[in-house]
């Protein structure tokens, strides 16, 4: 089977420990993820993680459900088909000569991207776009010399009418058919 | 009034209806020791090794359907339950597994035993939690153990710092828990359940697998009214065994590596699988790429995660089976399957699965045999792992759920013994057999202590072969008969019982066998036999590694007499 990009959002509750669980199951699981990013989102005590992986449908098929059943994990969406607006950001501290600054700051521009500090000898150039934009820019301000590079994973939001990630929306617990078995009499005899 | 930590969590355990604690002390949970009397409901089993108070719990908790618990001391209490939890987890068994942990103020020091259980127990526990603060005890508690019990169970671990027991809070116990991202399906889709309805309802050659979520979720009803409705052959994966009753004309025995094999050929003819709380396993589907090569397949389970992990599925049902089945059956239409089942016999007669040779030696099958005659199948079994493991599946019929307690997805030798204490401790009632390896009996063999201080009445029967039997047995099929350290020059299991106080008797002649089992029954009180037999008999069938299920090795012809049953 083919294997693609995926972008999968989770929202997860804020307690220590979470990012350690999920990470650990993705080793375990022997899953490759390109990005994890993490952060607080618009609803209090629940963070926001968004995934970058690569497989075929049935192993990111996988990655979801395993996902989902660490406990803190309270909701998991693939959000590749809804054509969503993703965009990482990157800071280059690219190295300057007084000849080459303003073809430096040209390019920046072009890039729409920011210099948001200047030294004798390097400025630090901060770029925020989708991965393409983002390695394009970093192709051409390679040739200058790069010293230092700092990366994100990328955050992605569905576009438009998409609803959105909301824990609202999360059906509520059906209550037990049957009482846990801790209630339960013992098995019966045949 | 006030609490102190150990007292709530004493109380919350009670609330809970534990009943029973198998655990071993130390430095970080003596504030808890030291309450323990103040609870006298709660019984506490003091193990000789915390591994055993892990598997005593995850067999108790199999034995009764309760969740089992167990407690141990921080750093080397802690990692000595590892074993125990990675066991209940791979065979979804909800046990409670409390820790001390070092005062607060020393995490992260490298205290005196100081360990990071939490993170140790990460990929082996549903979930897991180190408790901070003495205020969120009695959520952590009840939250615990509703996760372990709900949805696919499994093991839970609360680590506690020696000062969270000593602090004090207010006890309220939380009715309720609140979880928002732990909701288990219960109810299947019914749109998938009328899809599975009719392709039962069509189906030509169908069978049922059945694995132990029929047992967890207590359907054993359900599942005997649809096979009879729609008339299909009820195959089990192992730790399915006993959850359809094996004397019943619709049992086919048990599929996989060591499985009948009439059950693997009807399994890879079915043009219809229902495969019920069970997970395609390896050990249970042979090289997956050629498992069922003919069905479509009809999976139930709890559990999302495991539709479409190991095997492609026509129609995933998530929920729990009893709801599930309770559904389906409705849709059913009674049928019969004359020529599928006079195709199943044909294949009974050609591979008569189960039978004993003819041995003028003792053979373990034999001796497997005559605890099911003298129980009259009336027993919990609890077994090793290795040979004696699959005899004494294939040798004594189960009809009753849980009649069967055996280590599964992790293959623990050493499960027998305390496992055999948890399953008696759970169902006093109930006659207890331990089943062991002289290999794997010698793992946990110091819980001879722990039965005898308790007075946990178990009959165990070592299956003394001399060898680490299974893995000979590999050797000698695999690896040209050589066997690379797998003799085992034992001590003498009858002197070990003795000195630890237990009655014991050594079987070397088959005619010997039936009044010793006898014997231990009618012993009030723990007994053990040293069944000392054939040492190369083999298991058979086998699958070989990298085979698929109708490749299996079969019982070599000649050998073959009647069989005893
Ligand atoms: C803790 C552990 N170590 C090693 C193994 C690998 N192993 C599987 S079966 C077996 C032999 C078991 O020997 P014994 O307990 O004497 O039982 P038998 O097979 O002879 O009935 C071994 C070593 C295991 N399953 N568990």
């Amino acid at each position: 089977m083919a294997t693609a990009e995926h972008i999968l959002v989770a929202l997860v509750e804020d307690k220590p420990g979470v990012l350690n669980r999920v990470s650990s199951l993705l080793r375990r699981r022997n899953f490759n993820i390109d990005s994890i990013a993490v952060g607080h989102t618009e609803q209090p005590n629940l963070s926001r993680m968004t995934f970058v992986v690569h497989g075929d449908d049935a192993k990111i098929e996988q990655v979801r459900k395993q996902l989902d059943k660490v406990i803190e994990v309270v909701k998991i969406v693939d959000i590749t088909n809804n054509n969503p607006v993703a965009r990482e950001l990157a800071l280059l501290k690219v190295k300057t000569t007084a000849s080459t600054r303003s073809e430096i700051i040209q390019i920046v521009d072009i890039f729409r991207a920011n210099i948001v500090d200047v030294s004798a000898d390097s400025v630090i150039v901060e770029v925020t776009g989708d991965e393409e934009k983002v390695d394009s820019l970093l192709e051409l301000l390679r040739g200058f010399g790069i010293k230092e590079m700092a990366r994100t994973g990328r955050i992605a939001l569905p576009r438009g009418s998409v609803a959105p990630l909301l824990v609202e929306e999360i059906r509520m617990p059906e209550q037990p058919s049957k009482p846990l078995s801790s209630e339960a009499e013992s098995p019966p005899d045949w | 009034m006030k609490k102190t930590g150990a007292q709530i969590l004493c109380e919350s355990l009670i609330k809970e209806g534990v009943e029973v604690i198998f655990g071993y002390p130390g430095g970080t949970v003596l504030p808890l020791y030291d309450t323990l009397p103040q609870y006298p409901q709660l019984r506490h089993i003091l193990v000789r090794h915390e591994q055993c108070a892990a598997h005593a719990a995850d067999s108790y908790a199999r034995a009764t359907g309760k969740a089992g618990v167990c407690l141990a001391t921080s750093g080397p209490g802690a990692t000595n339950l590892v074993t125990g939890i990675a066991n209940a987890c791979l065979d979804s068994s909800p046990i409670v597994a409390i820790t001390g942990q070092v005062a607060t103020p020393f995490i992260g020091k490298d205290a005196f035993q100081e360990i990071d259980i939490t993170g140790i127990t990460l990929p082996i526990t549903k979930h897991n939690h180190l408790v901070l603060d003495v205020g969120e005890l009695a959520r952590v508690v009840k939250e615990a153990f509703y996760i372990a019990q709900a949805g696919k169970p499994g093991p839970v671990l609360i680590d506690i710092p020696r000062d969270v027991f000593q602090q004090e809070a207010e006890f309220v116990y939380p009715e309720k828990v609140d979880l928002p991202g732990y909701k288990p399906t219960l109810f299947g889709h019914p749109a998938q359940i009328k899809r599975a309805a009719e392709m039962t309802n069509g189906a030509v050659r169908p069978i049922i697998i059945a694995g132990r979520g029929v047992i967890i979720s207590q359907a054993f009803a359900e599942l005997r009214e649809l096979a009879e409705k729609a008339q299909i052959p009820v195959i089990t994966t192992l730790l399915g065994i006993g959850c359809f009753p094996e004397t019943h004309v619709l049992s086919f025995g048990m599929l996989g590596m060591h499985g009948m094999a009439y059950a693997n050929k009807a399994v890879d003819n079915a043009d219809v699988i229902i495969a019920i709380g069970m997970r395609f396993d390896d050990r249970a589907t042979g090289i997956v790429s050629a498992f069922a090569p003919r069905a479509s397949v009809i999976h139930i389970d709890i559990d999302p995660a495991e539709i479409g992990k190991n095997v492609r599925v026509d129609v995933p049902i998530v929920g729990d089976v009893k709801n599930i089945l309770e559904a389906l059956n409705k849709q059913i239409v009674p049928r019969d399957h004359i020529d599928w089942f006079n195709q199943l016999d044909q294949w009974r007669q050609e591979h008569p699965a189960i039978e004993i040779r003819d041995s003028e030696g003792l053979l373990p099958q034999y001796v497997i045999r005559q605890i099911y005659e003298v129980t009259q199948g009336n027993a919990i079994i609890v077994t090793g792992v290795g040979q004696n493991q699959m005899w004494a599946a294939q040798f004594f019929f189960y009809d009753k759920p849980n009649g069967l307690i055996s280590s599964g997805g992790l293959g623990t030798m050493g499960f027998e013994l305390p496992g055999a204490v948890g399953a008696k401790v759970g169902r006093p009632d109930e006659t207890v057999w331990c089943i062991a390896g002289d290999g794997g009996f010698q793992m946990t063999i110091q819980e001879l202590a722990t039965i005898v201080q308790e007075n946990i009445d178990v009959k165990i029967a070592i299956i003394n072969n001399g060898y680490l039997g299974m893995v000979r047995q590999w050797q000698e099929l695999f690896y040209k008969r050589r066997y690379v350290h797998t003799q085992l020059s034992g001590p003498d299991f009858v002197k070990i019982a003795e000195a630890y106080g237990l009655p014991a008797l050594r079987v070397k002649d088959k005619r010997e066998v039936t009044s010793a089992i006898e014997k231990a029954m009618e012993h009030q009180g723990p007994f053990l036999i040293d069944f000392v037999v054939e040492p190369e008999e083999n298991v058979f069938p086998i699958v070989p590694p990298g085979a698929t299920l109708v490749q299996a090795i079969e019982m070599p012809k000649p050998e073959i007499v009647t069989p005893s049953s």
